[in-house]
C-alpha cells in the first residue's frame, strides 16, 4: 500500500477518563468518526471557535483508496478548511469524461468548460491522502481534541444532553456532550443506538473495484465503457489517481461468487485483457453490491447524522464522499450558530430538511444510472440498447446515456432562503451555491470569488455591485464589493455576468456559500428580514 | 390537458400503416427492439416530460383494462 507513513496514530489516555460516571465531562460538541466528513466538520467548527472532540474507534486511517473523486465543491469547502490547495496540488485534476460502446467512443462531456473558476469539476486523491491531509490540519488546532480508539457504545439522550459511554484500551469512560454528530459512517453504531431504520434499495448487481499500480499513458479523464470487447456485456471504468494508481470498476454478474471473484489470480487476467498488458500491480481489491438508502431523519433529539451514516448511494457519479461533505459544511454553521445562542435550535432543522433532501436527489440521481448500467427486465435492456445505438447518429441519444452523473451541488427549496420577488435573467436563485468568478484585486492581481468570500470571513457576506451608496449592513455581515472605488475589479465582466447583476444587485450569502436571498436595490429592511429568515428567527 | 388526443393526420390510415408496415418480416425481438427505438426518437420530438407522462398513463389505462376485462371473463 501506497499510504503516508504518518497514517498510524497513537491512543492517549484523555483526563476525562478519570472522571466518575456521575461526574462525566461536559463538551458542547462531540464528533463520532474521524473520516472525511468528521474531520472536516471538526475543522469548520473549530475555525468558527468552538471546542470538538473527536472520536474514532479505530487508530489508523482506511486501506484502500475507496473515494476517489472530489467535486469542485468539496475543493472550496476545503479551501476554507485550508486544506484545498494541498489536495489539489497531489490531486489529479479532470473534467472530461468518454463513454464507449464496445471498442468506440459514443460520447465525450466537459464538467468545466467554461475558465474562470479557482478550483477544477473534479480531483482524483485517495480517500487516505485527504484523510490524512486533514487531519494534519486537525492537529494545528488547539480546539479540537481528536481521540484515537474511542468507540462509543452507548448512548442515552437526556433533556439537556447526550451521555456517551466510550470504550478504550483503559476501560469505558463516559462523557456528555449538548450535541453529538454521528459520521461513523454507512454502518454507523449510533444510527443503531438511535434505533432508526436505514431502509433502501439493494442492487442486486456486483461490482469488483481495483485500484492497480501501472505507469500509462491514458489522459487524466474518466473512460467508462458498455460492453467492452475485454468485459462482454458489462460495463467498465476507468480513472487515474496520484501515485501512478488507476481505479478499474468492473461489473460482474449478479450471480458471481465474490470470493472466487476476488481472487487476484481471477481479476488478473480480465485487467489483463482491459488493459492489453500485464505489467501492473494490485494495490487494493473490493467487492461489492451496492445500496441506496436514507434515514428518515437526520436529526434524533441531541444527535445529528451526516455522511454515509445518514445516506448511501452507488459510487457512480462520485456523491457519496461529496455529499457528506456538502453535509458537513451545511451543519457546521449552523451548529455553531446554535452552541452561541445567536440562533434558535430550530435552525438544525434546516439541516435535515436541507440535506435529506439534497440526499433524495443523490440517491435517484445514483439510482438511475445503476439502472442504466444494470437493466432489471428485458425491455429495460431493449430501451439501453436503443439508447446506446442512438447515440451513435443522434445528439438526444448521447445525453440519454447515463454512465454516472457527477456530483454537483443541490439546490435548496430551503425556509432559510428569501423567494425572489424581481425580475432574474441568471445568477444563482436563493438555495444555489455561488458560483466561482475572477476578480481583480486593488493592486490588480488575480483572485477569486470564493477567495474574497474567505477574506470577508466566511459568515453572512453581501456580495454587492456598487452602485454609488453602499446599503448599510446589519451587524456581523462581512462584504464583497465589485466595482467602485474600493470594489474588486471585474474586468472580464464574468462576475458581473455569472450573477445577472445591475448596478445596485446584492447577494446576501451564507456562511457556507449559498445564496440565502437577493435584491436589485437592497434596503436595510428587507437585508434584516432576510438575515432574520436564513439564521432561523421566523 | 396537454396531450392531445385528436386526430391529427390527414389520414390517419397511411400513419398506421407506416407503423404497421415498419414491423413487417420483423421478428418479435426486432420489433420490441425498433418500438423502443421509436418510442425514445418520437419521445425527445415532443420534448415535453408532461405531454410523455400524460401519453405514458393513457397506454397504460389501456392494459389496466384489459386485464380486468381478462379477470371478468374467467
Amino acid at each position: 500500500m501506497t499510504q503516508p507513513s504518518n497514517i498510524q496514530f497513537g491512543y492517549r489516555r484523555h483526563p476525562d477518563q478519570a472522571r466518575a460516571d456521575g461526574d462525566a465531562a461536559h463538551h458542547a460538541v462531540v464528533i463520532v468518526g474521524a473520516g472525511p466528513v468528521g474531520l472536516s466538520l471538526a475543522i469548520d467548527l473549530a475555525q468558527r471557535g468552538q471546542a470538538v472532540v473527536l472520536l474514532d474507534d479505530a487508530d489508523r486511517i482506511g486501506e484502500g483508496s475507496r473515494a476517489i473523486c472530489f467535486s469542485k465543491r468539496s475543493l472550496e469547502f476545503w479551501d476554507r478548511l485550508g486544506v484545498g490547495q494541498r489536495m489539489v496540488d497531489k490531486g489529479v485534476v479532470w473534467s472530461v469524461g468518454r463513454i464507449f460502446h464496445g471498442a468506440s467512443q459514443l460520447y465525450q462531456f466537459n464538467l468545466l468548460p467554461e475558465q474562470g473558476h479557482k478550483r477544477p469539476a473534479f480531483i482524483n486523491l485517495q480517500q487516505f491522502h485527504a484523510e490524512a491531509y486533514l487531519v494534519d490540519r486537525v492537529q494545528e488546532l488547539a480546539a479540537i481534541d481528536l481521540r484515537w480508539r474511542n468507540k462509543v457504545t452507548s448512548l442515552e439522550q437526556r433533556n439537556d444532553h447526550a451521555l456517551l459511554t466510550v470504550e478504550t484500551p483503559d476501560g469505558p469512560y463516559r462523557l456528555r456532550a449538548n450535541y453529538v454528530v454521528a459520521c461513523d459512517g454507512a454502518r454507523s453504531s449510533l444510527r443503531q443506538m438511535v434505533g432508526a431504520e436505514f431502509a433502501g434499495k439493494m442492487f442486486e448487481d456486483q461490482f469488483l473495484i481495483a485500484d492497480v499500480r501501472m505507469t500509462a499513458e491514458f489522459p487524466t479523464e474518466r473512460w467508462f465503457w458498455f460492453d467492452p470487447p475485454f468485459h462482454a456485456g458489462r460495463s467498465a471504468l476507468l480513472h487515474k489517481q496520484p501515485d501512478d494508481i488507476w481505479r478499474i470498476d468492473l461489473q460482474l454478474h449478479p450471480d458471481a461468487d465474490p470470493a472466487v471473484e476476488k481472487r487476484p489470480e481471477n481479476v488478473r487476467p480480465r485487467i489483463a485483457r482491459m488493459l492489453g498488458h500485464e505489467k501492473f500491480e494490485f494495490e487494493w481489491i473490493s467487492l461489492y453490491k451496492f445500496q441506496c438508502r436514507r434515514m428518515q431523519r437526520f436529526l434524533h433529539g441531541r444527535v445529528m447524522f451526516a455522511g454515509d451514516a445518514a445516506h448511501q448511494v452507488s459510487p457512480f457519479g462520485a456523491r457519496g464522499a461529496n455529499s457528506g461533505l456538502e453535509d458537513a459544511e451545511n451543519l457546521a454553521w449552523k451548529l455553531d450558530r446554535v452552541l452561541r445562542k445567536v440562533s434558535p435550535e430550530a435552525l438544525l432543522e434546516s439541516y435535515h430538511t436541507e440535506r435529506s433532501a439534497a440526499a433524495d436527489e443523490n440517491i435517484r440521481e445514483s439510482t438511475r444510472s445503476t439502472d442504466f448500467m444494470a437493466p432489471v427486465s428485458r425491455q429495460e435492456a431493449r430501451l439501453r440498447k436503443a439508447v446506446l445505438s442512438l447515440a451513435r447518429e443522434t445528439e438526444f441519444g448521447k445525453r440519454m446515456i447515463n454512465g454516472g452523473r457527477l456530483s454537483v451541488p443541490s439546490i435548496y427549496d430551503s425556509p432559510l432562503s428569501t423567494a425572489d420577488t424581481e425580475v432574474w435573467r441568471g445568477g444563482p436563485r436563493p438555495g444555489a451555491s455561488m458560483p466561482d468568478a475572477p476578480v481583480a484585486g486593488r493592486g490588480g492581481e488575480t483572485t477569486f470569488l470564493t477567495e474574497a468570500f474567505i477574506k470577508a470571513g466566511t459568515r453572512f457576506t453581501l456580495l454587492e455591485f456598487c452602485n454609488g451608496a453602499a446599503v448599510e449592513r446589519p451587524d456581523g455581515v462581512g462584504v464583497i464589493r465589485i466595482g467602485g472605488n474600493d470594489g474588486l475589479g471585474d474586468s472580464a465582466g464574468l462576475v458581473g455576468a455569472r450573477y445577472d447583476a445591475e448596478p445596485g444587485t446584492a447577494y446576501l450569502l451564507r456562511p457556507d456559500g449559498y445564496v440565502a436571498a437577493r435584491f436589485r436595490h437592497p434596503t436595510r429592511t428587507a437585508l434584516d428580514v432576510a438575515l432574520a429568515r436564513a439564521t432561523g428567527h421566523n | 390537458m396537454a396531450l392531445s388526443t385528436s386526430s391529427n393526420f390527414a389520414k390517419p390510415d397511411d400513419a398506421f400503416r407506416a407503423v404497421v408496415e415498419a414491423h413487417r418480416g420483423l421478428s418479435d425481438a426486432q420489433s420490441a427492439d425498433l418500438d423502443a427505438a421509436l418510442v425514445l426518437i418520437l419521445a425527445n420530438h415532443i420534448g415535453d416530460l408532461d405531454v410523455l407522462r400524460e401519453a405514458i398513463e393513457l397506454a397504460k389505462r389501456r392494459m389496466i383494462e384489459a386485464s380486468q376485462q381478462q379477470q371478468q371473463q374467467q
